[in-house]
């Protein structure tokens, strides 16, 4: 016994090399990350406290000109922002959860065929599908000339295209189905001896989905909020396409800095101004329904 | 606060009528409901399709004004868009391949090997996904307009390269598309890898295969529908982004870059006739898939 003790068996090198593996399959795709997304974070930050032009270079100045500008100036955009995207978001909630929901529990066979529907939207081109809506809403698209001609109950100069409607409805479109995969998963994983149990215990049908199934689908809930708010807080094309002058969210401005007006500094403190709004939203959003652990 | 102080007695005699509404919204309602918000979904697809054999007048493909073939006979009949489908294609099948390999490589590690630091490594794999598009594509352009002008700090490694190496353009897409793909790629592999069962390859061990035998014969068939799928997304996420692409790529145009660009002065049916093949060989994709996977599709676990 002692003997073997003494004189442990020395580790192969293939036992050597085994023992770094997980290094060895972490680096290569976490370096990626590292360099081409947390970098050009610190440079963004870096680049947000800076000032100069593109002829002239930038230089960190230490100057927080660029956060009082983009707190001050773009109060309207920022608003958009808000409004159009917390819209959307719940409008997709609301849309979503009742189909989730008939998803989960009443789709039987036709499940698959159902949630392939869902995604559908995906294998389309995200701009398609927006330019899609402009013909759909146009001023004379299949929507208003039924309404306007056919049945004569809307005035001839109405228009939706180009206004808040519009671009609130092509996020509320473009967004919904990640708010539906999230709460048909978290349906779809609850044990139905629950639900059993409750009515057994006598809880009506709508106690029961109000205590017991909603509860128990917040994770998901919570999931496909998230997913819906930041990309539609974030997102400038819907209101490019479908909007005007008027209805420009904070995306359209950072946008606008970056690739017009090459104001790098002021376009960096939005970006990053914006991204902090988002995580301290999605904060208090996880506060307010107790879900701290982020599904992903 | 009231439904919760209901007397058993008072359920348990709820009125036929309250019942017969309570099935009524499950039986009829709630489908209806569904039918009519995946119709809502659908619509713009139908659209496209139906457009891209529109005989439309003028320059914008607005207004449906009778049937024709002739946009699907020349589906490529517009400047700069051979070109750009061409640039799509070879981003989307490299960043594909990157990702896939390197997200691959990140899913195995984080399922089957314990070490410090997961928590932050799960961190850093979530955060991309999390991260409104804008301010990936921002952040990207700030690197590589630091690094062409020499401003900032040069990432180690990076500072050996020319400065135009990384110049707005073809490797520049490329590396924002390897990038935000490789965090969709880990979810999709740790998610399949999450309900392997470890015993047979336990199992492969003990009948005297080595680690490496084991991989390729046991672990790696067993994943594979995983990386498949991871892959699939990859392409799909990598063909359509606009919003990235369109800081990085400089004067380049990918497919949904040219559209943009494109329609501020016309609307070409090409449009709709290049989203409508993309979409048919998608579905066409997907139902392949499903065949070959045995006839009842797993969505979930």
């Amino acid at each position: 016994m002692t003997a073997v003790v003494a004189t442990p068996p020395r580790p192969s090198v293939l036992r050597r090399i085994a023992r770094l593996a997980p290094y060895i399959l972490l680096t290569p795709g976490l370096l990626w990350l590292l360099y081409f997304f947390i970098w050009p974070l610190a440079q963004m930050t870096l680049m947000s406290v800076s000032s100069g032009t593109l002829d002239t270079g930038f230089h960190v100045t230490g100057t927080l000109k660029s956060f009082s500008d983009a707190l001050t100036k773009f109060g309207t955009q920022w608003g958009n922002s808000l409004l159009y995207g917390g819209t959307s978001t719940v409008l997709d909630f609301l849309i979503g959860f009742p189909v989730a929901y008939t998803i989960a529990f009443k789709g039987g066979r036709y499940k698959n065929l159902l949630l392939f529907m869902v995604i559908a939207p995906f294998f389309t081109s995200f701009l398609i599908r927006t330019i899609s809506w402009q013909i759909l809403l146009g001023d004379e698209g299949p929507i208003l000339a039924f309404l306007k001609h056919t049945l004569g109950i809307v005035p001839v100069d109405f228009s939706i295209l180009y206004s808040p409607v519009a671009v609130i409805s092509g996020l509320t479109y473009n967004f919904l189905p990640f708010m539906i995969l999230p709460m048909y998963v978290a349906l779809e994983k609850i044990d139905f001896r629950l639900l059993e149990a409750a009515g057994d215990l006598y809880g009506s049908s709508w106690q029961t989905f109000r205590r017991v199934t909603f509860p128990l689908a917040l994770p998901g809930v919570f999931a496909g909020s998230i997913l819906t708010f930041i990309p539609a807080m974030g997102d400038y094309v819907n209101a490019e396409l479908l909007g005007s002058p008027k209805t420009r969210m904070i995306g359209n401005v950072i946008q606008g800095r970056f690739l017009q007006s090459t104001d790098y500094p002021s376009a960096s403190a939005l970006s990053l101004l914006l991204m902090l709004g988002i995580l301290i939203a999605v904060g208090i959003y996880a506060r307010a329904l107790g879900t701290e652990e982020l599904t992903g | 606060m009231t439904t919760a102080t209901t007397t058993y007695a008072g359920t348990r005699t709820r009125t036929p009528v309250g019942r017969r509404l309570g099935r009524g919204i499950g039986r009829r309602l709630l489908p209806g409901f569904t039918a009519l918000a995946i119709g809502y979904l659908l619509i713009p697809i139908v659209v496209m399709i139906l457009f891209s054999f529109n005989d439309y007048q003028g320059k914008f493909n607005f207004i449906w004004n009778g049937f024709t073939l002739k946009a699907w006979e020349a589906p490529l009949a517009w400047p700069g868009l051979p070109d750009a489908l061409k640039l799509s294609l070879t981003i989307a099948a490299l960043s594909t391949l990157f990702a896939t390999l390197l997200g691959t490589m990140i899913g195995l590690a984080l399922t089957r090997y314990q070490f410090r630091g997961r928590g932050l490594i799960n961190g850093l794999i979530f955060l991309p996904m999390a991260s409104p598009e804008i301010v990936l594509g921002a952040s990207l352009l700030t690197l590589f307009i630091n690094i062409s002008l020499g401003a900032g700090i040069t990432p180690p490694g990076l500072g050996f390269l020319p400065k135009t190496a990384l110049s707005l353009g073809f490797t520049t897409i490329l590396i924002a598309h390897i990038m935000f793909n490789i965090s969709y790629v880990v979810v999709t592999v740790k998610a399949r890898l999450s309900g392997f069962d470890r015993r047979l390859e336990e199992a492969a061990m003990d009948l005297g295969a080595n680690e490496w035998t084991t991989f390729w014969k046991v672990t790696f068939p067993l994943i594979f529908p995983g990386i498949l799928a991871a892959a699939l997304l990859a392409f799909s996420l990598s063909i359509d982004d606009f919003v990235i692409t369109n800081f990085v790529s400089g004067t380049s145009l990918t497919f949904p870059m040219w559209v943009y660009s494109v329609i501020r002065n016309a609307l070409p049916a090409q449009i709709n006739v290049i989203g409508s093949a993309i979409f048919l060989v998608a579905v066409g994709g997907v139902a392949l898939a499903t065949l070959i996977q045995g006839r009842a599709p797993r969505f979930s676990r």
